[in-house]
């Protein structure tokens, strides 16, 4: 399976040359293979899904962790939502009070967005769904759900033996001293444990995360180890915050490898690049 | 062996924040964490004992009572949570191993997941000035 990141800036896109070289797109990967198409995020990158990139294949499944607006926001500049001929499955964590219709339909729907949710022209089906197993086209997918404020889900793309998982706002260290180091004691273990590829948070510096203890994030160090405990073999550090460059960014990684020992293979996750998983 | 759900994970650490002594049971009462303030309480320590089945962890202590008698688990406010999936409360005694005996207040609550999926058990013991 191939995965492509369409956006991996998180909060709120950012433009300018600072931020030019990884991207200022919010959340949204591609998972395709045999021609069928899986979108995990609806942020600001899904806009980019038209013209050549548009997906061939008439059912498309939209699979979203949370309902935070850097995760929704490119939902409404989705080219196939305005298409009759497709059928979308839009995928999203059950909440205790409000349906996921209800809730979509607050961003999709005046007066901040013209177009009514109910209003598309595609063939719309939503899923609710929390610590869910279900399929999509060759996919086999695990929904659990993780630490994030508001409910919000992290995925477990299986195809054949390939395992791709994608938690893009996670916060596993929540918590008096971190990550507890037994592993059914660490949210969203059982999604990552032994993924070929994970894309995890890892949005603050360490010195961030003091003072942003509970927002939902994570650090380089913590985004790791989580990897690390889950023996993937390799993370992709994404969420990036958008006050930080791209050259913060590189010093971020540099200062993080010069003082962690035995880490996985971790790279910044960068828009627009591309992965083959078998 | 899977990860706990969130939910009992988030009340672990919650749990491990707190100075008053917390207990996390499975829906079947085996004790899967107890804070430090807690270990005080059943004198071993988390990191030592591990999670610890019913049947062991009901006999560290004896509840007792205001009169000193004997009191029926199905009258232990976590036995009542784990039945009927409610909270519930209650001040009694609880004597030690060491035949020390201790007034206590005991609060607890189910954890009830997002999903109305039944979890678990929390119960926070409140110890009360001893009455001569």
């Amino acid at each position: 399976m191939k995965i492509k990141l369409w956006g991996v800036r998180g909060s709120i896109p950012t433009t300018g040359p600072e931020t030019e070289y990884y991207g200022g797109n919010t959340s949204c990967v591609t998972v395709t293979h045999d021609g069928y198409v899986l979108v995990l995020d609806g942020g600001t990158g899904i806009r980019q899904l038209t013209g050549s990139n548009y997906p061939s294949n008439k059912r498309i499944d939209v699979l979203l962790t949370h309902l935070h607006l850097d995760h929704i926001q490119g939902l409404g500049f989705f080219s196939p939502l305005f298409d009759a001929s497709k059928e979308i499955h839009i995928w999203g964590p059950a909440s205790t009070s409000q349906s996921l219709f209800s809730r979509l339909s607050r961003y999709l729907s005046p007066p901040l967005f013209p177009v009514l949710l109910r209003d598309l022209p595609c063939k719309l089906h939503l899923h609710e769904i929390g610590n869910s197993h279900f399929e999509a086209g060759p996919f086999r997918i695990q929904s659990n759900y993780i630490i994030h404020p508001g409910p919000t889900v992290g995925y477990r793309v299986i195809e054949k033996t390939a395992v791709f998982t994608f938690i893009p706002d996670h916060e596993p260290a929540l918590g008096n001293n971190g990550i507890i180091k037994e592993t059914k004691w660490v949210s969203g273990y059982d999604l990552a444990e032994g993924a070929d590829l994970l894309l995890h948070d890892s949005q603050f510096t360490n010195d961030e995360y003091l003072q942003k203890r509970g927002w939902g994030h994570s650090t380089i160090t913590d985004a790791c180890l989580f990897a690390s405990m889950a023996e993937v073999k390799k993370i992709l550090l994404s969420h990036h915050d958008p006050s930080h460059s791209d050259a913060f960014l590189d010093e971020m990684l540099e200062s993080f490898k010069k003082t962690a020992g035995n880490i996985p293979q971790a790279a910044l996750a960068k828009e627009g690049v591309e992965f083959e998983l078998s | 062996m899977a990860a706990y759900e969130i939910e009992i994970i988030l009340n672990r650490q919650l749990a491990d924040c707190l100075s008053i002594p917390v207990f996390i049971t499975d829906t079947a009462g085996n004790l899967i964490f107890y804070n430090e303030p807690a270990e005080e309480v059943l004198g071993q320590r988390f990191e030592e004992t591990g999670e610890m089945p019913v049947e062991e962890w009901s006999t560290v202590f004896k509840p007792l009572d205001k009169m000193g008698n004997p009191l029926p688990p199905e009258e232990l406010p976590l036995v009542r949570t784990l039945k009927e999936e409610l909270p519930h409360h209650k001040s009694f005694i609880i004597e030690s191993l060491k035949g020390q005996l201790q007034n206590i207040s005991v609060t607890s609550y189910p954890i009830i997941s997002r999903t109305g999926k039944f979890l678990g058990a929390v119960a926070i013991f409140w110890k009360k000035k001893n009455e001569n």
